[in-house]
This record gives structure tokens, sequence and C-alpha cells, in this order.
């Protein structure tokens, strides 16, 4: 359950941008969460609202952006979309494509209230 | 606190380390941003990756690594994939050659650190509670503890977990994925992330080929599937086979690390470890190591 050290994460964020502004709390929460990258949203949203209990960033929805896996196929060098790491080149068949996007986990931005 | 791992705060303990002085927060100050102006809008920019906080105390630990010519390696695997027994016969081999350390992450007991430190290598246990992985501040203050000497090869041992440690950058030189042939060929696709993230994967107890239905072809192409060229080396901790391959890898990014003049003719891309060129160094003489006199004996794997 890593999704709680991430949840962590984000409410520290937001702890540290939000501070010295004045805000009665936070709207909502952007995050873009790469197709590629190590969290599973639903897990990331359970986690957050326990995390966040007690923190500037309580009762912030969370918008979450999954931008899609983009890899270069190492075989015939098109550019890709992959759904998950380990599928074959769509455009050839080749088993060796290289992820070049896809894999982020960041903050974007946020809505003070 | 942890900074960034939210479970198993105040279970971590990192041995010889009082717990009041785990209150360290590096990075912060930077993370403060002024916002000014931001308030008429009401949006706040961001832009920061979720695990900033971590990946800059990484950082930090990449540069000092680096300033004293460590060659750091995490270590990344399932629970009984055999990291530790891989470890200590590592250990044995090579510590008359190059100085060595060890971190060793689990959620519980100071076994893994006893069986290292029986080497003579200095070895700390970090235990993370109920946390899944190792993060980069958990080694900032081991390697406070051990302070290992200049040159140093630190191996650090993540928690036995295929999904957690990869999201977390410990300022480590390589990552090194192990995968025992018990556990299966489709592993690779099963947990992408984690080899994805490699530099290297070592199959262990190659010893147990003949009596596992595991196709060690199917393995390879499944872990380069994921992460295309990835360097595979077999190995066998109780026949030695394959050892003298993933030593000499060691060698070659301990090369790296120190900018000494080496030799990059050889290719990593093998799996039996039959016929690595194994590099002597000057001055050293192998019948100091009786554990390593029986390697070149060992059969090499079909």
């Amino acid at each position: 359950m890593h999704e709680m050290a991430l949840a962590q994460g984000i409410v520290d964020l937001v702890a540290d941008h939000v501070r010295g502004i004045e805000t009665s709390g936070v709207r909502w929460i952007k995050l873009e969460i790469g197709a590629l990258s190590h969290v599973d949203p639903h897990a990331l949203r359970f986690c957050f609202d326990s995390v966040a209990h007690g923190t500037r960033a309580e009762g912030a929805a969370l918008v979450i952006d999954e931008p899609p896996g983009r890899g270069r196929c190492m075989a015939c060098g098109s550019l890709v979309t992959i759904a998950r790491r380990g599928d074959g080149c769509p455009a050839c068949g080749s088993g060796q494509v290289l992820t070049i996007d896809g894999d982020q986990m960041r903050v974007v931005e946020l809505e003070v209230l | 606190m942890c900074t960034v791992c939210g479970c198993g705060d105040g279970e971590k303990r990192i041995e010889g380390v009082n717990p009041a002085a785990t209150d360290l927060h590096m990075g912060r100050g930077e993370a403060g941003v002024s916002v000014a102006g931001m308030e008429q809008s009401k949006l706040v920019k961001i832009e920061q990756d979720i695990l900033s906080k971590n990946n800059r105390i990484a950082t930090v630990n990449r540069r000092l690594f680096q300033a004293s010519q460590m060659l750091v390696l995490n270590l990344m695997s399932s629970p009984g994939s055999g990291k530790t027994t891989l470890l200590v016969r590592t250990l044995q081999d090579l510590t008359a050659r190059w100085p060595l350390a060890v971190i060793e992450g689990d959620q519980e007991t100071t076994l893994d650190a006893d069986r290292i430190r029986a080497t003579g290598v200095p070895a700390l246990q970090v235990n993370t509670g109920k946390g899944c992985h190792l993060d980069a501040e958990m080694v900032t203050l081991a390697v406070g503890e051990l302070n290992p000497p200049s040159g140093t090869v630190l191996f650090v041992e993540n928690v036995g977990n295929l999904v957690c440690p990869a999201a977390f950058d410990l300022g480590e030189t390589r990552r090194v994925a192990m995968l025992s042939v018990t556990e299966g060929e489709d592993k690779p696709l099963k947990y992408p992330g984690l080899f994805a993230s490699a530099d290297l994967l070592l199959v262990t107890k190659s010893d147990l080929l003949p009596y596992v239905g595991i196709d060690l072809d199917k393995l390879i192409a499944a872990a380069r599937a994921v992460r295309p060229g990835l360097t595979v080396i077999t190995v066998s901790a109780t026949t030695g086979e394959g050892l003298e391959a993933w030593y000499a890898w060691l060698a070659h990014e301990r090369d790296h690390v120190q900018g000494a003049p080496h030799d990059h003719s050889h290719h990593h891309h093998h799996h039996d470890g039959g016929e690595h060129p194994h590099h002597h160094h000057h001055g050293e003489d192998h019948h100091h190591h009786p554990a390593e006199a029986g390697h070149d004996r060992a059969p090499p794997h079909a």
C-alpha cells in the first residue's frame, strides 16, 4: 500500500503551497497519474481521504488526469501508445517498446476556497 | 516522522538511531514556495512530482555517494527470492577486494542484518514497521550510522515486495531486480513497474532449474518486454554458477563511479555466466579467496 505514502506526499505538497494563504479549505486538487505509473487511482483516492483528515487538504476532491503511456519501438522506431508495460509494439509487433511518457505522478494545481 | 511514507509512522526503527533523531526534514524550505499573488485567482500552481520530497532527499544521497565514489545498489525482489543468501555469498567472496556495507530493509526483526554481520561486513537493519518499502530518508539515516569509507560498495536490500519499492528513488547508483527460478517466468509482466526500472536482473536459484518447469528464455523475454535491453545474469549462491559474471558487473559499475579506466569490449547480455572475461585487478590473488576458487569449475548452465 504505497498509495498511503503517495497520499501523504500530496497532502504535504498541498500544505507547503497553501501555507500563508487565507483559506477555509481546498476545493479540488488536480493530479496527473500516468497510465504506466506506480499508482492505482482508486486506492489513491481511498488513502487520500484518510491521510487528508485533519489537514488543510481535508475535503478536497481529487481530479485525476490519466495521460496514456507512450513509447518508442526499438525495432521499427514508431511512436506508439501503450496501455501496459510489456505490451508489444502495435505497429510492428515487436516486444521492445521503450517507455517515454505516461509514468508521471504529479500534483498539477489546486483551487482554494 | 517520515516525510514521505504515511504507512507505519512511529513504528519505523533504524538500528542505532535515536527515535528523536528520525525527526529529519530534509528538503523543507525549498518546498515552502511563495505563492504571493495567487490568492485572487484562487488557483495554486504546484507542478511537482508527488514524490518530490523523497526525490529531493534521494538527490542529496546520490550526490553524497558520488562524492565518496560509492557504488550503491538497490536490491529489489519478492520475499524469499534469495536476496540475503546471495548477498551473504557475495560479501564473503568480495570482502577482501573492496570495502563493503549493507543496509537491510524488512518490516520486522534484525535477522537479516545478523546474517550479514556474521560475514564481518558492517550492516544496519532498517525496520519499516508497517511500511512496504524503503525511502530515501531511511537510507540517509542508515548511511549516517554506517559511515562507510570512500569507495565502498553499499548493498541496500529493499523490503521484499515486487510493487512498492519501485516508486521510491533511494539515490542508488543502480537498481538490481532479483527473481528466483521458482517464481515463474511471467512475473516481469505481472509486476512491470519494478522490472521496468531495473538496470540488472539477477535470476537466482539456478541450481533448482532442473526441478521447476520454468522456461528461462521466456522469463528473460518477459523482462526485456518491460525493460528493453535489460542485462540478465543467472546465478546460484549454492553452486556458484554465474557469480563471476555478477562480480564482473559489480567491478565494471564500480570502475564507473571511481572514474577508473576499464574495458567496454565485453558484453553483459548473457545468462549462463560461464564465459565472461574476468578482470583481475592489479595485485589481486584469488588464492586468498577460497570461496571463489570453485567458480571456474562450476559447469556453465546450458
